[in-house]
């Protein structure tokens, strides 16, 4: 397992002489079929999406109208309106929430496999190893036969523990029950890699050192704020930028869970109102200035991600 | 590839002994007095990790149960939760349906040739990459790292309007290609950790007895990375299996749907849902999935936090 995060002695950035001219020649032409499928798959669109966000780009331009350079509109358009307000902080709101949530699950149980028994911690790793392999949609399946209102275990499980009321109980009919088992699904999906991350990294931590710790006298608290803790701190700091990422991109729980409710427009996340603006209402303008803004609020994460991915040495 | 995980403090002496109760080990007076409550400890800590385990594992077991289930007892007012009496009727019902097979050849098409072509195609770059020194190189490393982030949610619609003009919505190629520009950053990044362990000097010694350097590369190099290209292999294949945002968006004819796709139109129509073979569905896509996962599960966090499939 791994990961991590030595730090680099301070950068001396030996300059390592270029490859000879022939050499140079091979490696551009060793880098041509992979940057270029990129560029076409990617950069290509890219490129075209920003172009599209700076035009009035809708349905009449569909069928052969051609669009009309309207500058920054679509992007004034879309930053004065309430709806896209309300996207981007329920966006915003739970990926930071889900993803606190996670963290927290995620970094006590790694915690806590490091304190009980070996036959039990191995058990609880096998489970988490199931929970990580599973597939997006077969969860999403899963989740949705749970919290079905007809037949679902939950709803049933409430009732018999004396909730009466919540027999029949329609999770996705209202935004906050809603936002609760897409929440629970994600955390559900994220937890094991936490475990597995956090748990990697306090197992290295040497164990002469927390003896030191015993000796003076530390108990349990102190020994984790003082020893533990800045010890698991990058790896922490990586796992939660890279949880941030991910929660952010949750088109696919939330479109499938989208399906059951009828409350689309109150549980809109940036994906799916990306999706019903552009593909759904066909004004590719808007939305391709929704989606700008939406990359522009990944890579700005994002490059936080990699200045503490590339830290450790290469 | 990135693995060791070396905590800043000093290296870690052999230590998959992890950190049993830290404090309570070692203190040295009172030990008598001790005892008990160290193994308190683990007795709770043992009871908690037990509740969390059978938690996380629920959503696992619900499926496998309800898969088993008749539909009557998946009906009944109180659920059912072992599958006594069961059937295999549902597995039956999703292997004998041709919408499934569709499905499933949809997917293994797409993931054959992303797995080919990023392998071949990332095996190059990471060569590249790995073994040359030209100007741009750490700026092209960190664009690998930048592309990995970008979410399918930015770029769809574009895609979309891509593929459209070139007639290639709900074709194989035009879904591998979007496919293919998502898994060659990883594949670049995870490759290149592998021939960053093969020693330079094989390379050398085959070129001093008259190989060429591309000889070289796929005489010497390629066959070394074996356990590389097998992950890799691994992690495009398990990105494009589980892959549904832009499936949805690029294949919108039903007689294209991959796996993922096929799985979601059980529900949405206005039948009483058909939970049994929702299930069976779930199960079938899930079981390759668990076992490839099991072969690479070492490598899974380097290869995440690379920003390869969740």
């Amino acid at each position: 397992m791994s990961l991590v995060l030595r730090r680099r002695p301070p950068a001396r950035r030996a300059a390592v002489p270029l490859s000879s001219r022939s050499d140079r020649r091979l490696a551009l032409l060793l880098l041509v079929p992979a940057t270029a499928t990129v560029l076409l798959a990617l950069g290509y669109p890219l490129v075209r999406q920003l172009g599209m966000s700076f035009q009035r780009f809708g349905l009449e331009q569909q069928f052969g109208r051609p669009p009309e350079f309207v500058g920054l509109a679509n992007y004034s358009a879309m930053l004065t309106d309430p709806t896209f307000w309300a996207v981007l902080g329920r966006s915003v709101g739970f990926c930071l929430l889900v993803a606190a949530i996670t963290m927290a699950v995620g970094t006590a149980a790694a915690l806590l496999l490091t304190a009980c028994s070996r036959p039990v911690a191995v058990a609880v790793q096998v489970v988490m190893l199931l929970a990580w392999a599973m597939p997006v949609l077969s969860s999403l399946q899963v989740f949705q036969w749970m919290f079905d209102s007809r037949s679902g275990v939950v709803d049933h499980t409430l009732a018999a523990l004396g909730f009466e009321q919540m027999l029949g109980f329609n999770w996705f009919a209202q935004p906050s029950t809603f936002f609760a088992v897409a929440g629970l699904l994600v955390t559900w999906m994220s937890v094991p890699l936490v475990v597995f991350m956090v748990y990697a990294a306090v197992t290295q931590i040497d164990t002469s050192v927390l003896e030191a710790a015993a000796l003076d006298g530390a108990g349990p608290a102190q020994t984790f704020r003082h020893v533990v803790a800045p010890s698991i701190a990058p790896v922490l700091a990586l796992v939660t930028l890279l949880q941030i990422i991910w929660d952010l991109r949750v088109f696919t729980q939330f479109h499938v869970l989208q399906s059951n409710g009828g409350i689309t427009e109150q549980t809109n996340v940036l994906g799916t109102f990306i999706y019903q603006v552009g593909l759904a209402g066909g004004d590719y303008g808007s939305a391709s200035a929704a989606a700008m803004l939406l990359l522009l609020l990944t890579l700005l994460i994002a490059a936080r991600y990699i200045a503490l991915l590339l830290k450790e040495p290469a | 590839m990135t693995t060791v995980v070396t905590p800043p403090t000093p290296p870690a002496a052999g230590s998959a002994r992890g950190v049993r109760a830290p404090g309570l080990r070692t203190a040295p007076p009172r030990p008598a007095r001790r005892r008990p409550g160290r193994r308190g400890l683990a007795v709770v800590a043992n009871a908690v990790a037990v509740v969390f385990g059978l938690a996380w594992l629920f959503p696992v077991y619900w499926m496998l149960n309800t898969a088993f289930l008749t539909d009557r007892q998946i009906q009944q007012r109180i659920p059912v939760l072992f599958p006594v009496g069961g059937t295999g009727s549902h597995f039956a019902q999703v292997l004998s349906s041709p919408a499934f097979w569709s499905a499933m050849r949809m997917s293994l098409a797409i993931a054959l040739v992303v797995v080919l072509g990023a392998m071949v195609f990332g095996f190059f770059a990471s060569l590249a990459l790995s073994r040359f020194r030209f100007r741009g190189r750490t700026q092209l490393i960190v664009a690998v790292l930048v592309v990995q982030m970008i979410p399918a949610e930015a770029l769809f619609i574009s895609q979309y309007r891509m593929l459209d003009g070139w007639g290639l919505l709900n074709s194989v190629a035009g879904m591998s290609l979007l496919y293919l520009g998502a898994s060659i950053p990883f594949t670049i990044w995870m490759l290149k950790g592998f021939v960053d362990g093969v020693p330079v000097e094989l390379e050398e010694a085959a070129m001093l007895d008259g190989c060429s350097r591309m000889g070289a590369f796929l005489r010497i190099t390629f066959p070394l990375l074996g356990s590389g290209l097998v992950a890799s292999s691994i992690f495009a294949f398990l990105a494009s299996w589980n892959e549904y945002t832009l499936a949805l968006v690029a294949l919108t004819s039903d007689d294209a749907r991959t796996l993922p796709l096929w799985l979601t139109s059980f529900s949405g129509q206005n039948q009483v849902t058909d939970w049994g073979a929702i299930m069976a569905g779930s199960t079938l896509m899930a079981v390759p999935v668990v076992i490839l996962f099991m072969t690479v599960q070492k490598r899974m966090a380097s290869g995440l936090t690379a920003g390869a499939v969740k």
